[in-house]
């Protein structure tokens, strides 16, 4: 499971960052989600990779057969933040379109 | 705890008073005091994006009562960290919020770095606020509620202990800066502000990727838990965690403005409106405080005898180091190639960064305790270039602010249009010419390094501090003074050239236009330059205090895992 996930992360990451070089707007954008959803799992397998067990600590339960809650609710916190950032990042996005008249990141097109 | 604070804080009345009933009420809160800078912006913010945009009289006072309020917690604060602890151990206050014990629960720590950096923003946000009531507060939509919210992420993120809860306040205060930089709207800053938020939101995931090799190796998110558990880590997680502390400070020196992550500054900056390119002058300072935290909590002993346990310093100062005099000579020659003054105040900020970095890149108390000097005069000198700015530019040609047509129709922003005409809060100064030549000497002085001038003491002391430092990563010390001896020269061509080229050439003289608003504030951040000037002696001791604390960060680490719930 380690590897699978492993790989994944690096994989969205990797498209996650090359879209994010690319020069139009709505790419970038993309590039960032991605980006975010690779930290995210990134940030969730910190916690160390477990399957069925809950991270709620009741009287019965050891320590050792619990999933640590903080990287879930580190998660929690990231996500929610990178969700109004993309959409904030949008809303500008649009903005630059209508002002500039094109959707290249610098506001020009640079090959004509 | 915060329920209980409830009671004489929360409702609009309590924040707007604050700054009235300071004798009686606020001796009561003063436990309280450290998460006063950062709750009481909060509400007032929150309150003012209930009213209306066109009752912009009720939320300048609002505002400047709240920014007037931020000051004066922010003295208290210096004021009782100044204050002797118990056997000589520096004092330092820490707040548990909701009264969770340390390691565990969300711990605000306030020591006289984290002190000293509210007041600058506390100082600087007030003087900002007041400028923009001239104008610019009504240019744009939620101007005040923006701004108050700016002041209280860069509040938290100082007086934060934890590291997560950095990542919150830090992305508070970069959302409030997205809204600032796109203030006034207009093509160059929407197209800066794009930019801007693209590298501020990739620098965040680096951020949050360090946290979490942090986070996995050591089991704790609190700062000065972290520096104890990091130095019993075995090699293998030590890597882990040093690879996640580089990545973490990676993201911080993107905001610091460090050489090749600085592109997006100049832009940015000089885009922004005067009021808050000046506050964001603080906010670069916000990446270079959390670098030197990170460094001094990890050169701390924790009890082993040994300086660095983690080998962290010895991998971080030879590239702050480096980074910072590669981005003293970029600075400076940008600062040189820059033809308006925004862009040159935009550059100053970077050498400003650079200088700092470089000097804790050496990694020595006394180095650090000059450079911290140098961090609030440049700071302020560099808020009121940008500050003086507009009034210089309007002199030459008296064109209204740009207030561009909305991409959305916003019907607010066509009928503001209307009503700024002629708006301006205050009187006209007579004589502002010379008032203005006046205060543009002085910052000029004060970013350039010339005697008399606190950046004269500052930057005399970082050199003297280096070249007396022998273990200064080899042979590198001098190439740090010649880059601060480049970037005092470089810095002074330019200030020259535009100052020639703003009151001594001839032409059609128009008289500059300076609202008496506007004149105080800039007055206000200068004659805080000068001040720390003639005050040398006190605030030279607070600071050499200050880098003695860092550097035996027992003291933090004690206040903070100490103390039992």
């Amino acid at each position: 499971m380690e590897l699978v996930m492993a790989i994944g992360i690096g994989l969205v990451a990797a498209s996650g960052v090359w879209l994010v070089l690319r020069p139009r707007t709505f790419q970038v954008i993309i590039g960032l989600s991605m980006l975010t959803y690779a930290v995210n799992m990134f940030l969730l397998s910190m916690g160390r990779l477990r399957i069925g067990v809950p991270p709620v600590l009741e009287a019965t339960t050891n320590a050792a057969a619990l999933a640590d809650p903080v990287p879930q609710s580190l998660v929690l916190t990231s996500i929610v933040i990178s969700f109004s950032m993309t959409a904030l990042f949008l809303v500008v996005l649009l903005a630059a379109r209508g002002l500039t008249g094109t959707d290249h990141v610098d506001g020009e097109e640079t090959n004509q | 705890m915060i329920g209980e604070l409830g009671g004489p804080l929360l409702g609009p009345g309590g924040v707007g008073g604050l700054g009235g009933p300071v004798g009686g009420q606020l001796i009561n809160l003063s436990p309280h005091l450290p998460i006063l800078p950062i709750i009481v912006p909060v509400l007032a913010a929150a309150f003012m994006l209930l009213l209306d945009e066109r009752v912009r009289n009720a939320k300048a006072i609002i505002g400047g009562l709240t920014t007037l309020a931020l000051l004066i917690t922010s003295l208290m604060l210096v004021r009782t960290v100044t204050g002797q602890g118990v056997d000589g151990v520096p004092q330092v206050l820490v707040y548990r919020l909701g009264d969770w014990g340390a390691p565990f629960g969300i711990v605000l720590v306030v020591d006289r770095l984290a002190a000293l950096m509210v007041l600058v923003t506390a100082v600087l946000g007030f003087a900002a606020f007041l400028y923009s009531l001239a104008r610019w507060a009504i240019v744009g939509p939620r101007f005040h509620s923006l701004f108050l919210l700016l002041l209280m992420g860069l509040n938290g993120a100082f007086l934060t202990g934890d590291l997560f809860n950095l990542y919150v306040f830090f992305e508070v205060l970069l959302a409030a800066s997205y809204g600032l930089l796109l203030h006034a709207s207009g093509r160059g800053r929407v197209k800066a502000g794009l930019q801007y938020i693209a590298i501020n939101l990739a620098s965040s995931m680096l951020f949050l990727i360090g946290v979490g090799l942090m986070y996995s190796v050591t089991g704790t998110l609190n700062m000065a838990d972290l520096a104890a558990k990091s130095a019993t880590l075995g090699p293998g997680d030590l890597a882990l965690y040093k690879a996640g502390i580089a990545i973490l400070v990676v993201a911080f020196l993107t905001k610091a403005g460090m050489w090749p992550l600085s592109f997006w500054l100049p832009t940015a900056y000089a885009a922004a409106s005067p009021p808050v390119a000046a506050v964001f002058a603080v906010m670069t300072k916000m990446g270079v405080y959390v670098t030197l935290r990170m460094l001094m909590l990890a050169a701390g002993d924790q009890g082993s005898g040994v300086a660095d346990p983690t080998g962290v310093v010895a991998l971080l100062s030879p590239w702050l180091l480096v980074g910072g005099i590669a981005t003293i000579v970029y600075g400076s020659v940008g600062a040189l190639s820059s033809r308006e003054l925004p862009r040159l105040a935009a550059y100053s900020t970077i050498i400003s960064s650079g200088t700092l970095l470089a000097a804790f890149g050496t990694a020595d108390e006394r180095v650090i305790g000059a450079s911290l000097y140098y961090l609030v005069a440049s700071t302020f000198g560099v808020g009121a270039a940008f500050l003086l700015s507009e009034p210089i530019g309007r002199r030459r040609e008296t064109e209204a602010v740009q207030v561009v047509e909305p991409v959305f129709g916003d019907d607010f922003e066509t009928n503001l249009r209307s009503e700024f005409e002629g708006y301006e809060v205050g009187v006209v100064i007579p004589g502002s010419t010379a008032l203005l030549g006046g205060a543009f000497v002085v910052s000029a002085l004060v970013l350039v390094g010339l005697p008399p001038l606190a950046g004269f003491v500052a930057k005399l002391g970082i050199m003297s501090g280096v070249l007396a430092h022998e273990s200064v990563v080899s042979g590198l010390s001098w190439t740090v003074v010649a880059a601060m001896v480049f970037s005092s020269f470089a810095l002074l061509l330019a200030f020259v050239r535009k100052g020639i080229e703003a009151f001594w050439q001839t032409g059609e003289d128009v008289t500059a236009e300076v609202s008496s608003v506007e004149a105080v504030s800039i007055g206000l951040l200068l004659s805080v330059c000068i001040a720390i000037t003639l005050a040398a002696g006190p605030s030279l001791r607070y600071i050499d205090l200050t880098s003695a604390e860092l550097a035996a960060p027992v003291g933090y680490s004690q206040a903070v895992l100490g103390e039992e719930p």
